[in-house]
């Protein structure tokens, strides 16, 4: 009999997910070679992460943002509201570059969606920026100084009734919900529960019915590309994300400048706050590999980065937290796949402990030679193509550089190749000449 | 006492450097010494950022000490004794790209190493740029921008500046999020800063003050 998941050691169920991403349940392969290199690619990509063995060759991703719309001359606006061009779009891109994974095709969103709830959150094409620009976040304090003591002891009904009222214009009304976790028994009931009965609230609820049936209307497409892409020969990249403890509150809670007063003037609240955001985001990080069939979870790491912080304060905020979040999932099977955007060249000895073979970090502007020799026999290292490199540079220039990586970091295997950081329009050549390179010069011999 | 309330604020203790700027304006002293000590303070941070002791989150809660003094001693200020400015300087963060924060930063570095920098705020059409240029005069123009799109929007602002005959009469400096000397070449920007100090080295080296 099969051992039940509980039943499993860390190890035992890492493996158990990666069989599943191995051998992808319901995929039907397009051709018998979709279904050889799907495995070739797949048994690439597991090598060079886990560290074990050498793989056949460096794999290759590109992680993009809004570059496919771009590729097939639509904007991002059209991709965010037209769900069937998107796909065609982000199928057309990985078809075409055929680099070794896919990543889903997740950056357009529900344009729709945005609209019906009056998402204040974020500019998106057409809705404060131009139809031809990426979405971009509106930088603010969405949760005030004096309010970690709400967030801390109860983070649930904070974000329904504080956050979400806040960032969602059509769930203003929410912020009368009453605490359900207070409701027990007959008596009193109807104190309870009449807020629901008020015309702004029933509104929002109405509102969050319609932005839901748009939101599974876009998950029929979405799901129908990740089915796709397998089936195409693709493995996909990863299949959910979650944050760093520090980031949640940084960037869209606190704001980048309140959380920096907070480092000075409440340190014990902010570490609190943290504390209390690890099981719920080390959870969504399980709970999506297990639900999409595959262990790596992607970590995008923001205010840690060389400069926003000290080493001394890097080592009391940031470290510690996500250090738990990636023990917590790695634990469970999940394989993290930490997301270093902007510079990491002074936090690398500090990130060598982590037990090893169990993570990846792709870098965005990383001394590469100090990385691989910091995380040498620890980490799976991924990167590092820069945007400027991609979007204006000459194409040898990219090749070159692609190479210099393959030379450092592809020795002795534990490298992927990938763009340094999310991008969107940039030289086709560029993009070309880099997974080209790889495929001829990142073969082991 | 006068260098009590350079090292507190060099120092980011908020609470000490507020209440000693509080007591000396109750002693009656001229608030505008008490101002020049904040600045000397603040020129100590900007030093302390630029040997790698200090952080962004240093800057920012070294300019939030700093409000909170001129708040306490603008309103005694007289106009006349405002310190004279080192030069002027044009900053915005370009066409299509929305981001502040390392704008803001180093605005603020300008601001208190004695610039007078007029900030045009985010998204900012070329045009802005060459009308703002006339109006001022100024020598110096910043350019930052945090995403890939801001390349192109720099370009074009410098082509902008370039087609309004203002080129020789200044200097451009470029910078933030995945900005670097080879986006410096592709927006034909005259240099390329790193952070807010770089900006602020840069700016004093155009105007000859360093």
């Amino acid at each position: 009999m099969e051992k039940q998941w509980e039943d499993m050691s860390s190890d035992e169920k890492q493996e158990a997910l990666f069989a599943k991403w191995m051998s992808p349940e319901g995929v039907e392969f397009k051709s018998p070679e979709a279904k050889r290199l799907y495995k070739e690619r797949a048994t690439r990509i597991k090598d060079a992460l886990q560290l074990k063995k050498k793989p056949d060759r460096v794999p290759v991703f590109l992680i993009p943002s809004f570059a496919p719309a771009f590729y097939s001359g639509l904007t991002p606006r059209e991709v965010m509201y037209d769900y069937e061009k998107a796909n065609q779009a982000w199928k057309k891109f990985y078809l075409e570059i055929e680099p070794d994974a896919h990543f889903g095709c997740v950056a357009p969103g529900p344009g729709r969606f945005f609209d019906i709830l009056d998402y204040k959150l974020y500019k998106w094409p057409g809705h404060g920026v131009p139809n031809n620009t990426t979405y971009q976040c509106i930088e603010g304090e969405y949760m005030m100084a004096d309010e970690y003591d709400a967030l801390i002891q109860d983070p649930t009904h904070f974000f329904n009734t504080v956050y979400l009222p806040r960032i969602f214009g059509a769930l203003e009304p929410f912020k009368q919900l009453p605490n359900l976790t207070t409701y027990a028994e007959m008596y009193g009931t109807g104190i309870t529960f009449f807020p629901y009965g008020l015309p702004d609230v029933q509104a929002a609820f109405k509102a969050l019915l319609e932005a839901g049936s748009e939101a599974l209307k876009w998950m029929g497409y979405f799901g129908a590309f990740m089915k796709e892409m397998p089936e195409l020969g693709f493995p996909a990249g990863q299949v959910g994300y979650t944050k760093a403890p520090f980031d949640i509150l940084a960037d869209t809670l606190r704001g980048t400048k309140g959380i920096m007063m907070d480092m000075y003037r409440q340190p014990d609240k902010l570490i609190e706050a943290m504390d209390a955001m690890l099981p719920f985001w080390t959870q969504k990080g399980v709970i999506e590999a297990k639900m999409g069939g595959c262990p790596i979870i992607f970590i995008p790491l923001h205010k840690g980065a060389d400069g926003f912080m000290s080493d001394e304060q890097y080592k009391k905020f940031y470290w510690p937290y996500l250090k738990k979040i990636i023990q917590g999932m790695v634990d469970e099977g999940v394989f993290p796949f930490i997301w270093a955007e902007g510079g990491y060249n002074s936090r690398l000895e500090v990130i060598r402990d982590l037990p090893k073979g169990k993570t990846a970090w792709l870098f965005d502007i990383v001394d590469i030679d100090k990385a691989k020799k910091a995380l040498d026999g620890i980490a799976c290292v991924a990167g590092t193509m820069p945007t400027d490199l991609l979007a204006v540079g000459t194409t040898q220039k990219a090749i070159d550089h692609t190479k210099r990586c393959i030379d450092v970091a592809g020795k002795g295997g534990g490298y992927i190749m990938s763009n340094g950081a999310f991008f969107d329009e940039v030289k086709w050549d560029n993009l070309k000449a880099m997974v080209e390179t790889v495929k001829k010069y990142g073969v082991y011999k | 006492m006068a260098q009590d309330l350079v090292n507190t604020l060099a120092d980011l203790k908020e609470q000490e450097a507020i209440k000693i700027a509080k007591d000396r304006l109750s002693a009656g002293e001229d608030p505008f010494k008490i101002m020049e000590d904040a600045r000397k303070g603040m020129e100590i941070v900007g030093k302390r950022f630029s040997d790698s002791e200090y952080f962004i989150p240093d800057l920012v809660y070294s300019g939030e000490i700093l409000k909170a003094v001129t708040e306490l001693v603008k309103p005694k200020l007289t106009k006349a004794a405002e310190s004279k400015k080192l030069g002027k300087i044009v900053f915005g963060t370009v066409a299509g790209d929305i981001h502040d924060i390392g704008k803001d930063i180093v605005v603020f570095m300008l601001d208190v190493n004695g610039f007078e920098v007029h900030d045009l705020g985010v998204d900012v059409p070329a045009q802005k740029f060459v009308d703002k240029i006339k109006e001022t005069g100024a020598p110096i123009v910043g350019l930052s921008g945090f995403l890939a799109l801001a390349f192109d929007s720099m370009k074009e602002t410098v082509e902008a500046i370039k087609a309004a005959g203002l080129r020789d009469k200044v200097k451009v400096m470029i910078g933030g999020g995945q900005m670097s000397d080879e986006i410096k070449n592709y927006t034909g920007a005259d240099a390329y800063g790193k952070d807010a100090m770089a900006g602020v080295t840069l700016a004093k080296k155009w105007i000859g003050a360093s």
